[in-house]
């Protein structure tokens, strides 16, 4: 009869133990404990090395029709930069708009728009998911980020490329990152046009990111310079992006 | 020990059997606990966009499901939820709800639901990928030993004789009327059925679904968003799914309960379950 009882003294205590773990886990302290978080960032690390192992470096993201598109094209984060230096140039069609290219480049550069178009041009309806959910198909043409890579020569020690925007988000600015191996991939591209005009202001004229495979926060906006890094944690916040830099995945392929 | 006595009168006599294998408890409790966290994670995801679609991108206009707070003709704000285009006042629980600390707050489920409680995306991800994994491997290990040790086969595959009295089986559920004896020793059909539509169906397809939403595996594997038809109607099975496991859930406790708690708790803990013998059935077993 004890040994029954014991049976159901520890169905009760493993019962009781783990309501009070979900139940502590509605709790939000759990959730700001460093040590939480790093045990659960191990999955993200997981995730990375699996989609790696499993990702042949150029696989395409579906591309989709010209009736897929979206009629309306949700636009979030920054949709009208309060910058000043932004303002300026927006007022002024972007004419005085240069995209700095520096960093660990062999030969740093400066392009307007108008050089942007005379390089070679990439066009791609794909879809746009969103961290938060939602998703929404365009139209998206520009300059694929390799061919203006090999036009300034990227050096033997740079890994990441680093994008920095004209967009304030509260308080800092907005940055985004990627490795080398998205920055070649065809898809990547440096979009001045979405679905055949130029790019609208809500969604990051006269220039924004376009890396396919992974969710909209790393298609950053309102790009104003590429950097060349070997790494980035002397960056922002040192996570590699604005949304990196609060919580969010640096490989943002989920 | 009065209990013992009376059912001594009664003329029972009861025998034990071991009901489950120490695999099938370990992974039975791991996979409860990675479902509650994966579920409250889960609707903090939903959260962040509170609104289901179908197809490959988000027809914002029609959602299927749209939770959302909106202000009435006072002007106080009233939690929405639209279902196929028709709206439910759900204020309280879903579009509008008390958030300590916070007050009332625009948001899809109440805090008390989600993981984190506060509108936390990033933290709500984390808990659920890393949820996800040990979920995945879990899953893995019962799938394996199952399929090794003969386990699917002998104890969830329903007989033909058990397939043919699905009625009765049923009636005898409605009445809630339990097997006993020798019939208790097995699975009844409905529990067989329930079970393999969980292992074999539900899960695994609301593991697909959930990656589909990855737009990195779709470059990798792009049947997937075929099979699901789109992005979009891959997050709203993935909910939908959610939604059948919680639905199984809550009959499965109900059931647990029905049937004899501390007898079925202790057989998915010790593994030790409690038959009970009435006079006129055999008693070889005794």
């Amino acid at each position: 009869m004890t040994e029954r009882l014991d049976r159901r003294g520890f169905g009760l205590r493993l019962t009781a133990g783990l309501a009070s773990l979900l139940l502590s886990g509605c709790g939000d302290e759990v959730s700001e404990r460093p040590w939480v978080r790093h045990l659960l960032d191990k999955a993200e690390d997981m995730n990375y090395w699996l989609q790696r192992q499993l990702l042949p470096h150029h696989a395409l993201a579906r591309e989709y029709d010209e009736a897929d598109l979206s009629p309306q094209f949700r636009a979030n984060g920054s949709t009208d930069p309060e910058d000043e230096d932004y303002r300026r140039l927006a007022a002024n069609d972007f004419a005085d708009w240069r995209l700095e290219v520096a960093g660990l480049v062999e030969r740093p550069q400066r392009f307007s728009l108008a050089d942007l178009r005379t390089l070679p041009s990439r066009t791609q309806i794909t879809r746009h998911d969103c961290v938060e959910g939602w998703s929404c198909i365009g139209k998206w043409t520009g300059t694929p980020l390799a061919a203006l890579l090999q036009r300034v020569g990227v050096r033997p020690e740079a890994r990441f490329v680093m994008f920095h925007c004209a967009d304030t988000i509260s308080v800092d600015r907005y940055y985004e990152s990627i490795g080398l191996g998205d920055a070649f991939h065809p898809q990547t591209i440096l979009a001045y046009d979405m679905n055949g005009a130029p790019l609208s202001v809500a969604h990051g004229a006269p220039l924004r990111v376009r890396v396919e495979r992974q969710l909209g926060y790393k298609m950053a906006k309102y790009v104003m310079a590429i950097e060349l890094v070997e790494s980035f944690s002397h960056i922002g916040r040192g996570h590699g992006g604005f949304w990196e830099d609060r919580g969010y995945e640096w490989y943002a392929g989920i | 020990m009065g209990g013992l006595q009376s059912e001594a009168r009664a003329g029972r006599r009861r025998s034990w059997i071991l009901r489950h294998s120490a695999i099938v408890r370990v992974t039975h409790w791991i996979n409860f606990l990675c479902l509650a966290v994966l579920l409250m994670s889960g609707l903090q995801i939903f959260n962040a966009h509170s609104a289901l679609y179908w197809g490959q991108a988000s027809d914002f206009p029609h959602p299927l499901l749209a939770m959302d707070a909106r202000p009435d003709q006072q002007g106080a704000l009233r939690g929405v939820t639209t279902v196929l285009g028709h709206d439910f006042d759900t204020t309280g629980v879903l579009g509008l709800s008390y958030v300590l600390g916070f007050g009332e707050r625009e948001r899809g489920f109440p805090a008390w639901a989600t993981l984190p409680g506060m509108q936390w995306l990033a933290m709500g991800r984390r808990w659920h990928f890393f949820f996800a994994w040990i979920f995945i491997i879990n899953g893995l290990v019962y799938l394996t030993s199952g399929l090794a040790s003969g386990h699917f086969r002998r104890d969830l595959l329903p007989t033909g004789e058990q397939l043919r009295h699905i009625g009765g089986a049923i009636w005898d559920h409605l009445r809630l009327r339990f097997p006993k004896g020798e019939e208790a020793r097995r699975y009844n059909v409905l529990q067989k059925l329930a079970y393999l539509a969980v292992v074999f169906l539900i899960l695994p397809a609301i593991a697909l679904a959930g990656m589909t939403m990855s737009p990195n595996l779709d470059s990798i594997a792009p049947q997937l968003v075929i099979l699901f038809g789109g992005r979009q109607s891959a997050r709203t099975i993935h909910f939908l799914l959610a939604a059948a496991l919680v639905t199984f859930f809550l009959v499965h406790v109900l059931m647990v309960l029905l049937s004899g708690v501390w007898n079925n708790m202790r057989s998915m803990t010790s593994g030790w379950y409690r038959i009970e013998h009435t006079e006129d059935v055999d008693d070889r077993t005794a």
